[in-house]
């Protein structure tokens, strides 16, 4: 039963900041092991998305499981990759007690960490590149290294989702190569969902695409249907700024 | 001015009292002053001040200890801002703001309706460092342990709330309870706080120190250490002062921490400036 279960289902999710809807009768299930890209317009509500799934925030209305559970009791289970990287820079904090932060998913409350998690810990940063700056605060490094350093947080909680938002958005285009590799091997223990711009990502790594803009579109394959392209017009214009790869965009109809 | 009067002052017991709640003030300030900064809840805190007066007026209006009203007063009015701020965050400050006039004006017509009885006011806004009793010592010594003991045993649970809320709400860790645990001890820390310096001035007492000590500390428990020490050196040498030019203790204790947030302003902007032109020279 358990191997079984969706990664995630959601079935007529409604959510709305003060009256104003911000996502309107989302339903999709998710199966383990898949890789979503999900792609859509700024502000069309997919950090919202994410973020009732973290159990953040709650919807109006709907069901949402997370390996067939409320989101907030599956959130030691899962992994989180925020967007925004430069909060609390003042905050007198190391690069390594930051990435530490992700086995708290792991470890007792009234307790100190244990010696077994710093070896996650190293080999999550060395993955990131981020193992040499581990004594630095993390308020001096750049938006991209913080972002390493973020992606490494949340590798080191073992997630059997890992969720990420834009987790390349400020990371040179070397290392997002790099990122998505490694996220393609986490893969193969667990479900990965993420927000991405980047077409390329979508055509060389995710095994299936969503498209949000209030409503969501989901497609098993990874590929982006001209359904989507009509909800969500601001899209393409995204994806046509970096060239379309000819697999991206399929030449039939869905439907 | 010489070292004489202050040993001389020594000998007495109200001055070893002001000393000794000095210390342990400082101490409580430290720690929760690092996290009111870091958690951005300076505004609660002086809210949780200014109403924790309502508490004073309850204990001379019922004739019990004033200072246990406050902080009876002071905890309640701690939760309610806090589930009012995890509830409402677009108008909580407009609230606390609200509560804090409130409690305040409680304060101040149960005094009034308190029969045949004059209260020095005084002493509760600007604070009463030399009238600390020994037995309020006994009460700021478990209050100090009960709060170091708390940060300790949630220590690596109280940073990851303060660096990332939203962060550490996915690893499981119950931040709301945490967040009111942080309030209340916040309330407690402040009360103490209210009788060093008074109400009106808790606020710098518990902020200038952490704020000071976050630029030269890389971690949470380091700017804790800091800040009390920093907070012990404010504190002593305003009452030394204080007791040299016979100056009210709260206000000048105040004043001594207000000269070290300037001086370390100016520090930090010659520190910054000495860097700007090293880097135009190369």
């Amino acid at each position: 039963m358990m191997a079984t279960e969706p990664a995630i289902e959601m079935k007529g999710v409604w959510f709305s900041y003060d009256k104003t809807p911000i996502l309107e009768d989302i339903g999709f299930t998710l199966k383990k092991g898949d890789f979503l890209g999900m792609i859509g317009p700024n502000g069309g509500g997919k950090t919202t998305l994410l973020k009732l799934l973290l159990g953040i925030l709650k919807p109006d209305r709907g069901l949402i499981e997370v390996l067939g559970e409320a989101p907030h009791r599956a959130r030691r289970r899962v992994g989180y990759v925020p967007q925004n990287t430069d909060f609390n820079n003042n905050f007198p904090i190391s690069v390594m007690d930051v990435a530490l932060m992700g086995r708290l998913a792991r470890s007792r409350m009234g307790k100190g960490f244990s010696s077994k998690d710093r070896p996650f810990v190293e080999e999550a940063l060395k993955k990131v590149g981020m193992w040499d700056r581990r004594h630095d605060p993390i308020g001096k490094l750049s938006g991209g290294q913080r972002q390493r350093v973020l992606i490494a947080r949340a590798l080191v909680t073992e997630p059997e989702i890992l969720f990420l938002d834009e987790p390349t958005a400020k990371v040179d285009p070397q290392f997002e190569s790099n990122i998505y590799d490694f996220l393609k091997e986490i893969n193969q223990q667990a479900t990965i969902m993420t927000i991405t711009h980047d077409v390329g990502v979508i055509s060389r790594y995710v095994k299936s695409v969503a498209c949000v803009n209030r409503t969501l579109i989901y497609h098993e394959e990874a590929e982006i249907t001209h359904e989507m392209l009509d909800m969500a017009y601001e899209c393409p214009v995204d994806l046509i700024a970096h060239g379309i790869p000819h697999r991206v965009l399929p030449h039939h109809h869905e439907n | 001015m010489s070292d004489n009067n202050m040993w001389e002052a020594l000998q007495y017991d109200f001055m070893r009292n002001a000393l000794l709640a000095g210390l342990l003030v400082s101490i409580s300030c430290g720690i929760i002053g690092s996290l009111v900064v870091v958690n951005r809840i300076v505004f609660i805190s002086g809210g949780i001040a200014h109403a924790a007066f309502g508490g004073v007026g309850l204990g001379f209006f019922y004739g019990f200890s004033p200072f246990l009203g406050a902080a009876i007063f002071a905890s309640g009015v701690s939760l309610i801002m806090g589930a009012v701020s995890l509830k409402s965050k677009h108008r909580a400050d407009t609230i606390i703001g609200v509560l804090w006039a409130i409690g305040m004006a409680v304060g101040i017509i149960l005094i009034d309706l308190t029969p045949g009885y004059h209260v020095d006011l005084m002493s509760y806004l600007f604070g009463s460092i030399l009238a600390v009793p020994a037995s309020d010592l006994w009460l700021m010594l478990p209050l100090d342990g009960f709060i170091l003991l708390v940060v300790l045993l949630f220590y690596k649970e109280f940073v990851a709330l303060s660096y990332d809320e939203e962060f550490a709400f996915v690893v499981g860790i119950p931040v709301k309870t945490l967040y009111l645990l942080l309030l209340g001890m916040t309330a407690l820390s402040i009360v103490m706080i209210i009788q060093v310096v008074g109400l009106i001035l808790v606020i710098a007492l518990l902020t200038i120190p952490p704020y000071i000590a976050e630029k030269y500390t890389r971690s949470l428990g380091r700017m804790m250490v800091l800040s009390s020490i920093l907070g012990v050196c404010f504190t002593l040498s305003g009452l030394w002062l204080s007791y040299v030019f016979d100056l009210t203790s709260g206000a000048t204790i105040i004043l001594v921490a207000g000269v070290g947030f300037f001086f370390f302003q100016i520090v930090d902007f010659l520190k910054n400036k000495g860097k700007r032109s090293g880097a135009n020279i190369q």
